[in-house]
């Protein structure tokens, strides 16, 4: 019993050996799926009046600094701009910071709140819609100390986005703390001929993703397969072996046909003489018959 | 007989066929090589012996050759690498050529005539300084002795094996040792040198053992610059470092005595600064201004004497000892389109002992060095010959007044390479010279059909392969209907743009560009790349075809740009001009004007678009398309890319109505802590996509992603972007990135972890390659990633492609959410890369395969199947027809492969394809220092019969059948007769 163990311990540490890799698969970048959380934040405006909010929406960028240290909970805004006009704020995404164990931190359960537009903001963007010009959109680079290096930045044509409401749709790929960059369009598609549509209502529906890196797949590790691999492999380059018949039938067909109708000219050949050399064909007959089936053939 | 004859004709058939590979005599039928050497630095004769006359080169390619002084050619040749800079060439001996290399720290010796490494050593010393190589004819405990300076330490070293015998470190901080002089005859060596740059050492050593057997010094008040020149055995020659007072310095038995003398004494007219030429020539030297060149003798203790001075370019060789005590020494000069070869005595400046005057191809530019040799000639008088480098890195040799032999080693640093068609063969064009008559096509003909029915004698075989290889056919100067005819343009790192005919490889033309040449305005020029400017084909056809080059005055890219047109036809440059802005990124536009000159945008630094040709017709094109146009730009230091579109027109001051501003669209900022990019690749412009939709196994579709605004980004920690082997796989990961640059959408983001750099990436069609290495492996990698469209992917129902209610048809935007998927699979690789290429062909039908340039050098071709990422390892049948392979871990290298066979393109640099007008083959061009062209078909030439496709045996073949029918047909007809008569 006890070389079975030797055995069993041996061959373990032999697959630990040989599959280093494969140990490694569960990697701490492989993140549950509650980091991709789809946060659809479809923020209907409070029907209070809004015209005069326009100054005021300073105010989240400010809570930020405080909420920074308090809790795990940030928040970072998110800045707009109408065609090359500086930028203002328009909303916040807010977001659990989760640190991992060995110091890696993520975010967690996006919320996005959006400042719906003002008077002067929808003229603006009116403009937009009418001059076919872009509408863009930034975020801070870091969400920790914003803006980090630079801003994120991104933009869409103004003529994307109305449908029944503004519909926008962003993905924030995320490196740990940092925003490497934002997709930023509408959630359908925007054919070519933009056509000018204005929205029936003057409100914004976002959809937020966000998505950190993917792992690449291992190159797959084989051990005792490489040769039967590579062997399958000359298969495909080399197409497995065909019947003779398969391989050589174009050459084979043609050559029946000469055979055959070599053998009828043979077979008209003696009937013509046969006659006047009746006799002649007899004696050559009996020889055959005396010398066995070879000579047969050499009469042909 | 019918049957007979029948028979035959059925053997032969069945003995044609397909050819598979390339066979031994089609090496050289499509393919051409040419080597090249580089600018030479150094040359040395090797001409006294009998034997073979050899010159040995070190060049600014770090590339040690030997070349026959007779013809030009290569007899071997070291490729140095990179970082092994060559410092100094010698020949000991007489059978080793001595090179110190890599900063004064390796000192090697080559055997002369075969190039093999005899012994090799290396050379530390205390600090870094200027490297000397003196070789001697010391000779020390029996051996003969190289003296060499590098490193702060002077080391005596044997010729035979390379064993240290003596050392001697100079150590003081300070000293920057210039000259390593040993007196003919004596046992003692000086080594002189600036200390603090002002004071001035000699030491006198003891050559046998290496003791210090004198130091002195002297302090001047003003401080050295640069060079010495070395006027005898114990003077030298300096310049004080404002370039206005000489100073000549001799320092007989170690006793140091010098003579400031003021050079406005010398010349009436001030000069400007002045440099001291390298030479070393007895008692005279050369200084160097900019209008011109002086040449000042030492007469006695210190007193100089102008002995000419020249405006012209004068170039000036090394000393060389003619006879016991008589040296001469060369100066080349140019007048209009000739150069004048002077080879002069030493002491006397006055005679000649050779003046002769060589017409010189303007093409060449200046003469830039020139390095002499002797011979004895029949009437036993001395013969010189002279090897000279040329400003567009060419190597001539002139002997008798005549180029015996030139190489164009321009060709070796090739920049950007571009193609041209050639023109059409007109009815009026005769080209009666490469025509065949009739009666040479049949024999032609009729040897090969004895080579093909083995009844040729090898006189015959070898007429035939030289037939083939000399084909007329190919080097024609027409457009041919396959398109395998074309114009190579290359532009060079001096500035010179050659055309090369891809049928076997001969200059067509070569021009020096004067916009790259060096002026007042600028100082270094410097080109950048080639661009197709006008390619003329439906409307335009009588204009001949023309490139653009781009080139800026200076390293930094906020240097101003330069830009000139030339013909391709005739290699005429008919328009230069030097722009007021920088270039930092020229964009072709998809817009052609009525004259088919393309419309290009020039991104200056400061992102302002310049459009070109500056016509009001491009800027009413370009109007139209206005807010088409975005571009993108990545900076690599700071790890951001950005990007671009059109806003206005400049508001600068000046109204340019051919300027644009730009404003910013979008920006990706990737972490400078965790990410610096390495690598990126774009789709080639003229790639073109047979089909989008891809069919797969069970009958079904998915649609390829073509974009042609697809950028692949490859990043890696930062820590990890030094060598391989430089971190542990945890601090090491790469990070792909496919990215839209329309929109600065990233459509795809994945990290392989404990892998880095370098990475080779190539993208085509709606799949990357990308080639790297894993650490946790110990290999290297290639890994693919496909990306399909899935908004298009529920257009499967035929009734919806019946009825029209499906969105094939509707214009792709960039705009719209992208739906993507992507597969992806890595694959274990063997080589490390080099360059890698994707094949080219002219629809996009014929199967691509991946060109890998191997660090071997050579070219290898790997069918894209193998790395599709939906291999896995039990295909179905229905995926087995469809050509997927069984997964293996490791990408195949199969020998017969290399599309270099076997040659090697040394000092690989890229890999070129190019379309030819036959669907399957394409045209590769390999250029590093040397060049490699070819034409390969990834799927074998399924649509054109092969090059050696034997007419004359079908000929004869239908020839024989018609007979045969007649033989038959009079055969039944007279035993017809026959049955009649009975």
């Amino acid at each position: 019993m006890k070389w079975v163990e030797v055995i069993v311990s041996f061959i373990l540490t032999l697959s630990f050996l040989s599959f280093p890799s494969c140990g490694f698969q569960s990697d701490e970048l492989l993140v549950d799926d509650e980091e991709f959380g789809l946060e659809g934040a479809p923020q209907h405006r409070s029907p209070e009046p809004i015209p005069t909010r326009s100054p005021p929406v300073t105010s989240p960028t400010r809570k930020r600094h405080s909420d920074l240290d308090s809790d795990s909970k940030i928040q970072f805004s998110l800045d707009h701009a109408f065609g090359d006009s500086d930028f203002s704020p328009a909303g916040t995404f807010s977001a659990r910071l989760k640190t991992w164990s060995h110091g890696g931190q993520t975010l967690t359960k996006l919320r996005f709140s959006r400042n719906s537009f003002s008077d002067v903001e929808k003229e603006k963007f009116k403009n937009l819609l009418e001059s076919d010009d872009f509408y863009r959109i930034r975020l801070p680079s870091n969400v920790l100390s914003p803006p980090g290096r630079d801003f994120i930045i991104s933009s869409v044509k103004a003529r994307c986005l109305p449908r029944e409401s503004l519909d926008e749709h962003f993905v924030i790929h995320m490196e740990g703390v940092n925003v490497l960059a934002v997709n930023y369009g509408s959630p359908g598609s925007c054919p070519y001929p933009r056509n000018l549509k204005l929205p029936a209502k003057w409100s914004f529906s976002s959809h937020t993703v966000l998505k950190n890196s993917e792992q690449a797949p291992r190159a797959p590790v084989f051990t005792e397969e490489i040769l039967g691999g590579e062997n399958a492999e000359g298969e495909v380059v080399q197409p497995a072996e065909r019947s003779f018949w398969a391989k050589y039938w174009m050459y084979l067909i043609p050559l029946g046909l000469i055979v055959m109708n070599a053998i009828t000219q043979a077979m008209n050949m003696p009937e013509e003489q046969a006659t006047g050399q009746v006799p002649a064909q007899g004696q050559l007959s009996a020889g055959a018959v005396q010398r066995g089936p070879s000579s047969a053939v050499r009469r042909r | 007989m019918a049957i007979m004859s029948f028979i035959f004709v059925f053997f032969f058939f069945s003995s044609l066929q397909p050819i598979l590979s390339l066979y031994e005599d089609q090496v050289g039928l499509m393919d051409w090589h040419q080597q090249y050497i580089g600018k030479v630095k150094q040359a040395v004769f090797h001409t006294h012996k009998t034997g073979r006359k050899r010159v040995v080169a070190s060049t600014e390619q770090n590339i040690i050759a030997t070349l026959d002084l007779r013809s030009g050619e290569i007899f071997w040749r070291h490729v140095l690498g990179p970082n092994d800079v060559v410092d100094g060439i010698d020949i000991a001996l007489g059978k080793y050529v001595i090179t110190l290399s890599s900063g004064g720290s390796i000192l090697r010796a080559w055997n002369l005539p075969d190039g093999q490494m005899v012994w090799e050593s290396s050379l530390h010393g205390p600090k870094h300084s200027k490297s000397l190589l003196l070789t001697t004819n010391l000779i020390i405990e029996k051996d003969n002795s190289l003296i060499v300076f590098s490193n702060g330490r002077l080391n005596a070293v044997s010729c035979i094996d390379g064993e240290v015998l003596w050392k001697k470190d100079f150590e003081e901080e300070s000293l920057e040792v210039q000259q390593v002089i040993q007196p003919p005859g004596s046992d003692f060596i000086y080594v002189v040198g600036f200390a603090a740059s002002s004071q001035f050492e000699t030491y006198k050593i003891n050559a046998k053992n290496g003791e210090l057997l004198k130091h002195e010094s002297t302090a001047f008040s003003g401080r050295f610059s640069g060079e010495v020149s070395l006027v005898s055995s114990e003077t030298v020659a300096a310049l004080d470092s404002t370039g206005s007072i000489l100073l000549t310095i001799s320092f007989h038995n170690g006793k140091i005595s010098s003579q400031q003398t003021p050079v406005s004494n010398l010349l009436e007219d001030s000069l400007g600064l002045a440099v001291i030429i390298h030479s070393s020539v007895t008692g005279i030297f050369a200084i160097k201004t900019d209008a011109a060149t002086i040449f000042i003798r030492v007469i006695g203790e210190g007193k100089l004497e102008v002995v000419e001075k020249t405006n012209h370019e004068t170039v000036v060789s090394d000393a060389l000892t003619i006879s016991e005590g008589q040296q001469a020494f060369a100066l080349v000069q140019h007048a209009g389109s000739n150069i004048h070869l002077t080879v002069k005595p030493a002491h006397d400046w006055d005679s000649n002992l050779l003046k002769e005057s060589i017409k010189m191809d303007q093409q060449r530019g200046f003469v830039h060095k020139v390095f002499i040799n002797n011979y004895i000639r029949t009437d036993r008088s001395h013969g010189f010959r002279a090897l000279i480098v040329m400003e567009d890195h060419s190597l001539l040799l002139l002997q008798q007044g005549a180029i015996v032999w030139s190489r164009e080693d321009g060709l070796a640093s090739i920049i950007d390479v571009t193609t041209s068609e050639l023109p059409v063969e007109k009815a009026g064009v005769s080209v009666a010279k490469v025509e065949l008559n009739l009666f040479e096509w049949l024999k032609g003909h009729v040897l090969k059909l004895k080579g093909t029915l083995m009844l040729a004698t090898p006189e015959d075989i070898a007429a035939i392969q030289y037939m083939r290889l000399k084909s007329s056919e190919k080097s024609k100067m027409t457009r041919d209907h396959n398109g395998f005819r074309k114009l190579l343009i290359a532009l060079t790192r001096a500035g010179k743009l050659f055309a090369l005919h891809t049928g076997d490889g001969r200059i067509v033309w070569s021009h020096l560009l004067q916009s790259l040449h060096k002026s007042e305005s600028c100082r270094q020029p410097i080109g950048l790349n080639l661009h197709q400017w006008q390619v003329p084909h439906h409307h335009a056809l009588d204009e001949n075809p023309s490139v653009l080059v781009v080139g800026r005055c200076g390293p930094s890219s906020d240097a101003l740009g330069v830009l000139s047109l030339v013909d391709s036809y005739t290699g005429k440059e008919f328009s230069s001009l030097r722009l007021v802005h920088s270039v930092a990124q020229v964009i072709p536009l998809p817009y052609t004007d009525s004259t088919e000159q393309r419309l290009h945008l020039l991104i200056d630094a400061d992102k302002h678009a310049h459009l070109y040709p500056k016509t009001p017709e491009a800027i009413d094109i370009f109007q139209s398309e206005f807010s088409n146009v975005y571009w993108y730009s990545v900076d690599d230091d700071n790890g951001i890319i950005k990007g671009y579109a059109l806003k206005t027109k400049c508001s600068g001051n000046v109204a340019d109505e051919f300027c644009f501003d730009s404003r910013e669209l979008w920006s990706i900022v990737l972490p400078s802590e965790s990410e610096k990019i390495i690598t990126t690749a774009t789709r080639k412009l003229n790639e073109a996509v047979h089909t989008q939709a891809k069919l797969i196994a069970d009958q079904d579709v998915m649609y390829k992603y073509i974009s042609s605004n697809l950028l692949f980004v490859a990043t890696v920690a930062p820590k990890a972007s030094g060598e391989i082997g430089s971190v542990t796989p945890e601090e090491s990961w790469l990070v792909v990135y496919l990215i839209d640059t329309v929109t600065g959408r990233v459509l795809h983001r994945m990290t392989h972890h404990g892998s880095q750099g370098p990475v080779q990436a190539v993208l085509s069609e709606n799949w990357v390659v990308y080639h790297y290495f894993n650490l946790r492996a110990h290999r290297y990698e290639m890994s693919v990633i496909e990306i399909y469209d899935q908004s298009r992917a529920d257009n499967k129902d035929v009734w919806k492609l019946v009825v029209g209610n499906h969105n094939l048809t509707s214009p792709v935007s960039s705009y719209s959410r992208a739906e993507v998927i992507t597969k992806s699979q890595s694959y274990f690789f063997t080589h490390s890369l080099k360059a890698i290429a994707v094949t080219l062909t002219v629809k996009g039908i014929t199967s691509k395969q991946l060109l890998i340039g191997t660090i071997g050098d050579q070219v290898l071709a790997l069918d894209k199947r193998f790395l599709d990422p939906r291999r896995s390892v039990n295909p179905t049948q229905a995926e087995r027809e469809e050509g997927i392979i069984p997964l293996t871990d490791s990408l195949p290298i199969i020998p017969q492969s290399y599309i270099t066979h076997s040659l090697r393109v040394e000092g690989l640099q890229s890999i070129i394809t190019v379309a030819a007008k036959l669907e399957s083959t394409t045209l590769v061009f390999a250029h590093g220092l040397d060049l490699f062209f070819t034409h390969y078909a990834p799927s074998r030439t399924y649509d054109s019969l092969t090059e050696d496709f034997s007419y004359a045996l079908l000929l004869i073949t239908i020839v024989a059948l018609v007979a045969a029918i007649f033989v038959t047909w009079i055969l039944s007809q007279r035993k017809e007769l026959q049955d009649r008569w009975r």
